[in-house]
């Protein structure tokens, strides 16, 4: 397999504050990958450099064979691109998005039509081609984004957030589409906050934070190298104080101000000993949360906290 | 390949200004005509203000609405676009240097600017009547004046527009258009400031004040005015200065 996307040392300053601090990635053909992280960790950073609209200050970021610093205008003929905030032609009908899109990339307006009306097919939103695009909803206008961005049949296709603010039912049609995406062997880098999205449709993913790989695997993998234990989140209803005594059926447990986390085999079996700890004590619990063995177990032990 | 780019680029804007034609006429040619009506028309029939007033003001109201059409076309879209809407967006990602999606906003202001004016100049002509000394027989002076004047308006659109946010827009309006349009020498020669010597060199800033200079040496040679060379050397100047200015600031929105 090929090399689609290879970042070196990649840093960008943005005054005081630093985005991204010394990232190294690299991307396969046909690969879809996906970067995970919280808000703000440097996902949308990395694909504005990418894709040539952030400058990055230092390292070094090749796409598709093109250093996108020095060969920005090669890399552009070869990416696509589906914003965080879509970013539609207000003043265009759908069709004609897609046809002036194709257009920008110097294909003819023929090929450019027939390119347009194939995708709008496939995408389900051919009955939409004549229409102003503020008519659409969140999903179709998020459909048409991707067909835009796939019209210059691009080496590689960024997706950044592909599906924040859509209802569940048009993320899972956005899902479709990517996976369809996918068996064609498209290169696909997507950036996303949700750990069901990363772990369901993505080959390879890197989990960032505060512009930093902390860890890169399959999800499978990644899954393997969480915590074995069920993570117990307990919320009581003031600050912990004294020490934790050992607790049946909990591995590990720690407060975190009012919330006491434990590690467990099974949640079953601990949770009444958590709960009897807090009655003796005499909190009051709030509330109880589960995060299984996940991607989002493994990102809670990598940076101690949670990512949405 | 390039050249294909930049004329998909052109249609596109092409396609858009078509479809708010009747937005662009109101803003560029309601003021100019209804100045024309009035002044031109109005004062001039019930003996207010001389006939021969109508020929000082003709170049003015052509080169107003011309600089309007001009600035409008370009820095209403960019501010919108830079500002919210970030529909350029997909524009910045063709496979082209962004500086030719900045040029051919140019081009395009140009070319809204030249049209404006030759709509403005005949319906005002209908309007006033025949006017003294009036002369179309300086037709490439004219044709490079039309063209001068739309570059450095233009050129003062891309910087705007790179440089404004969207709540500015009226405030832009109050401080940077109306003294504009006032001392632009549209409604009067620039000769007529002689006896006001502070005023007659402190508007020279003012492109709009070479626009109406320029114009009058090409459509009324009668009425006096600049000597051409000044006036040529100073739109080159101002085009040149407002354009690096423009340009920088296009660079800087468009890659952070």
């Amino acid at each position: 397999m090929r090399t689609a996307i290879h970042i070196s040392e990649l840093r960008k300053q943005y005054g005081a504050v630093t985005a991204l601090d010394g990232l190294d990635l690299d991307v396969m053909e046909g690969e879809m990958f996906g970067l995970l992280g919280p808000n703000g960790a440097g996902k949308t950073t990395t694909v504005g450099i990418l894709t040539t609209r952030v400058r990055a200050t230092s390292g070094e970021a090749v796409v598709a064979g093109c250093d996108v610093a020095k060969e920005a205008v090669q890399t552009r003929a070869r990416i696509g691109v589906v914003p965080q905030k879509p970013n539609p032609d207000l003043q265009l009908t759908v069709r004609e998005n897609l046809l002036f899109h194709a257009t920008y990339h110097g294909i003819p307006r023929a090929e450019a039509a027939r390119r347009a009306d194939a995708l709008l097919e496939r995408l389900g939103i051919a009955d939409k081609a004549n229409v102003k695009v503020q008519t659409l909803s969140g999903g179709q206008q998020q459909r048409m984004m991707i067909a835009r961005a796939l019209t210059h049949e691009p080496q590689v296709l960024f997706l950044d957030e592909p599906t924040v603010g859509l209802d569940p039912q048009a993320r899972l049609g956005v899902w479709d589409i990517l996976r369809e995406l996918k068996e064609q062997g498209r290169t696909v880098v997507m950036t996303t906050h949700y750990m069901e999205e990363a772990d369901q449709l993505c080959d390879r993913v890197a989990i960032i934070d505060k512009g930093k790989l902390l860890a890169l695997d399959t999800p499978t993998a990644l899954k393997a190298q969480a915590p074995g234990e069920t993570i117990i989140d307990v919320t009581l209803d003031r600050t912990i104080d004294g020490e934790l005594p050992p607790l049946a059926g909990v591995t590990r447990a720690e407060a975190r101000g009012a919330v006491l986390r434990a590690y467990a085999e099974s949640a079953a079996s601990a949770i009444p000993a958590l709960l009897a700890f807090a009655e003796s004590r005499g909190y009051a619990v709030r509330d109880i949360h589960l995060s299984r063995p996940s991607l989002e177990t493994l990102f809670i032990s990598l940076t101690g906290r949670k990512l949405a | 390949m390039k050249t294909r780019i930049f004329g998909s680029l052109l249609l596109r804007d092409a396609v858009v200004a078509k479809r708010d034609i009747v937005g662009i006429m109101i803003r560029t040619m309601l003021q100019p005509l209804l100045f024309t009506f009035v002044f031109g028309h109005l004062l001039t029939r019930t003996g207010v203000i001389p006939r021969a007033y109508t020929t000082m003001i003709i170049p003015g109201i052509a080169g107003l609405s011309l600089t309007m059409a001009s600035i409008w076309a370009v820095a209403m879209p960019l501010i919108a676009d830079f500002g919210f809407t970030k529909e350029i967006e997909d524009r910045l990602l063709a496979p082209v240097p962004i500086e030719v999606i900045a040029i051919e906003k140019l081009f395009a202001g140009i070319l809204q600017g030249a049209l404006t004016a030759s709509i403005t100049l005949p319906l005002a002509r209908l309007i006033i009547g025949p006017i003294p000394g009036l002369s179309l027989q300086r037709l490439p002076l004219l044709a490079l004046m039309v063209i001068l004047s739309g570059a450095v308006f233009s050129a003062f659109g891309l910087f705007l527009g790179t440089a404004m946010q969207p709540q500015h827009i009226s405030l832009m309006m109050q401080v940077i258009f109306a003294p504009m349009i006032m001392f632009g020498c549209i409604y009067y020669p620039w000769r007529s400031l002689d006896s006001f010597p502070v005023l007659k060199y402190l508007v020279l800033i003012n492109p709009l004040v070479y626009v109406s200079e320029g114009l009058r040496a090409a459509l009324t040679p009668g009425v006096p005015h600049m000597p051409l060379a000044a006036i040529l050397a100073a739109l080159a100047a101002i085009t040149l200065l407002l354009l690096w200015l423009g340009m920088r600031g296009f660079r800087r929105r468009a890659i952070s």
